[in-house]
């Protein structure tokens, strides 16, 4: 199958502006609720986010924090990856955390990040955010309450999610492995 | 960018150790040293968070086989296991089969029919650690091997090294004290020289090993001098329990020309950094006043050699063999 862009420059603009102004409905000035991205490729959508909301609340306070699961996975004995750095320098107790990853494939990294989460305190309630849900791939019971996009893939095939941050664009491809 | 090199990226990103054991840093390279010192950076932030444990090695049974006289060593080792959540055995030679004659294989051949994964071994005989790697299917680890190395000492400090200074290329170190009975020297020499550092050895003719030059290190005799040129002075201990003979009149003539004292320090041109592995002898090799100054880091050696252990066993359990 030749690869199949998915989203491209100003689809993926006005996808992250949904996606803020619903986290807006849900959680209003961000006083209460915090957003964590899930290392290494989730906290360019949290950044994103973090900005964004930052501009239409007029509000430069809003917490966004990164966290690496690596020594939380369970599978890090076949892949041997390199952990990334976790920089949470707020409170997560009793506060509403907004989980951020770029895909949403087997669920294992959002339980690895739940787990690696919990180091940090007990927080009140826990919703996750990803730009592609892969359903009909999960291994895990999980779920995202906000999403950017739902596509249907097999998993001998990749999503690849660019940013402009690292890879000089905003693009999201379905291709096969 | 196509699939493929975003395929390769990721491979880019994923690394492991071109080791199965922690036998030395002689046989390390460059880039397992970095792999673990950048490994053992998140460990800690790991251990400085409000919890402190990750379940990464849950499934892992680790041995701690201490020959030898350890606190420091051993305890670091056994935080960073339980940090790690592996769990833990602990034996030491004094009150084992040891004494009753049982050999070396034969206690760690014991050890691992009640399925142990890694071994933790410090031992009084230079090579232990090399010799129980070729003899035994598990992964070691050498927490000190007679005078030989002591690779965990020579990575956390580099790792406190590079905390305060940054990259290490070109640092100057100098390591004071009883060279020839220390297998941190040793160690330090290969790790600080593979990371770009220039190190040269201080202290008296008779505590110099005879070819230290050809590991490419400098002698310096006089102890003003040496710390006038470096950035930072690791000051070692003197290994009474290992000196055979009088290496030197008395220990007081030591500490005349070879201990650090804060007027010493002081009269410095610059602010330099001062390390010691411990057990510390005050007053001998280093002033209490020297050791408890802000130019001191030992504290911070301590904290960093759990990190340091929790990354060295973090990789190589994931290592497949």
């Amino acid at each position: 199958m030749q690869p199949k862009i998915l989203l491209e420059k100003n689809q993926f603009d006005v996808k992250i502006k949904r996606l803020c102004h619903q986290l807006i409905e849900a959680h209003n000035d961000f006083s209460d609720t915090v957003i964590i991205g899930l290392q290494p490729r989730g906290i360019f959508l949290a950044k994103r986010i973090q900005k964004e909301l930052q501009s239409i609340l007029k509000n430069k306070n809003i917490h966004c924090g990164t966290l690496d699961i690596t020594f939380h996975r369970d599978d890090f004995r076949t892949k041997e990856l390199i952990p990334n750095p976790t920089n949470i320098d707020f409170t997560i107790e009793d506060k509403n955390v907004v989980l951020v990853d770029d895909v949403l494939f087997t669920g294992r990294t959002i339980r690895a990040g739940l787990d690696a989460m919990l180091a940090f305190g007990r927080p009140k309630d826990v919703e996750l955010l990803v730009l592609v849900d892969r359903r009909l791939s999960r291994h895990v019971p999980i779920q995202a309450k906000y999403i950017g996009i739902t596509i249907d893939s097999i998993a001998s095939q990749n999503v690849k999610v660019e940013w402009m941050e690292t890879d000089g664009k905003d693009k999201i491809t379905l291709f096969d492995k | 960018m196509n699939p493929d090199s975003y395929r390769n990226r990721f491979q880019k990103k994923m690394s492991h150790l071109s080791v199965n054991h922690l036998l030395g840093i002689k046989n390390l390279t460059k880039n397992d040293i970095e792999l673990i010192l950048s490994t053992a950076q998140n460990f800690k932030e790991v251990i400085n968070r409000p919890i402190k444990k990750v379940p990464s090695l849950r499934d892992i049974t680790i041995a701690n086989l201490f020959f030898e006289n350890s606190t420091r060593t051993r305890l670091s080792f056994e935080l960073a296991q339980k940090r790690l959540s592996a769990d833990t055995i602990n034996f030491s030679a004094s009150n084992s089969s040891v004494k009753k004659g049982e050999t070396l294989i034969d206690t760690v051949n014991n050890i691992l029919a009640m399925k142990v994964d890694m071994i933790v071994m410090r031992h009084a005989s230079a090579g232990a650690a090399v010799f129980l790697s070729k003899k035994v299917n598990a992964k070691i680890i050498n927490a000190g091997d007679g005078a030989h190395e002591h690779p965990t000492q020579a990575l956390l400090d580099a790792f406190s090294i590079q905390e305060k200074l940054g990259d290490l290329k070109g640092k100057k170190i100098v390591i004071v004290g009883d060279i020839l009975h220390s297998r941190v020297a040793l160690s330090n020499i290969f790790c600080l020289q593979k990371l770009g550092a220039i190190v040269k050895v201080c202290g008296p003719l008779t505590l110099i090993p005879k070819h230290i030059r050809s590991l490419g290190v400098e002698v310096e005799l006089d102890l003003k001098k040496a710390l006038e040129w470096c950035d930072v002075a690791n000051m070692l201990r003197i290994q009474l329990e290992r000196q055979d003979i009088k290496y030197f009149p008395t220990l007081r003539e030591y500490t005349m020309l070879y201990g650090l004292d804060k007027e010493l320090l002081d009269s410095l041109s610059k602010k330099i950094i001062v390390m010691h592995p411990g057990p510390i002898n005050r007053g001998v090799e280093i002033t209490s006043d020297v050791a408890d100054s802000k130019q001191s880091i030992i504290l911070d050696q301590v904290e960093n050699g759990v990190a340091v252990r929790m990354a060295v066993m973090f990789l190589l359990a994931g290592r497949q063999g």
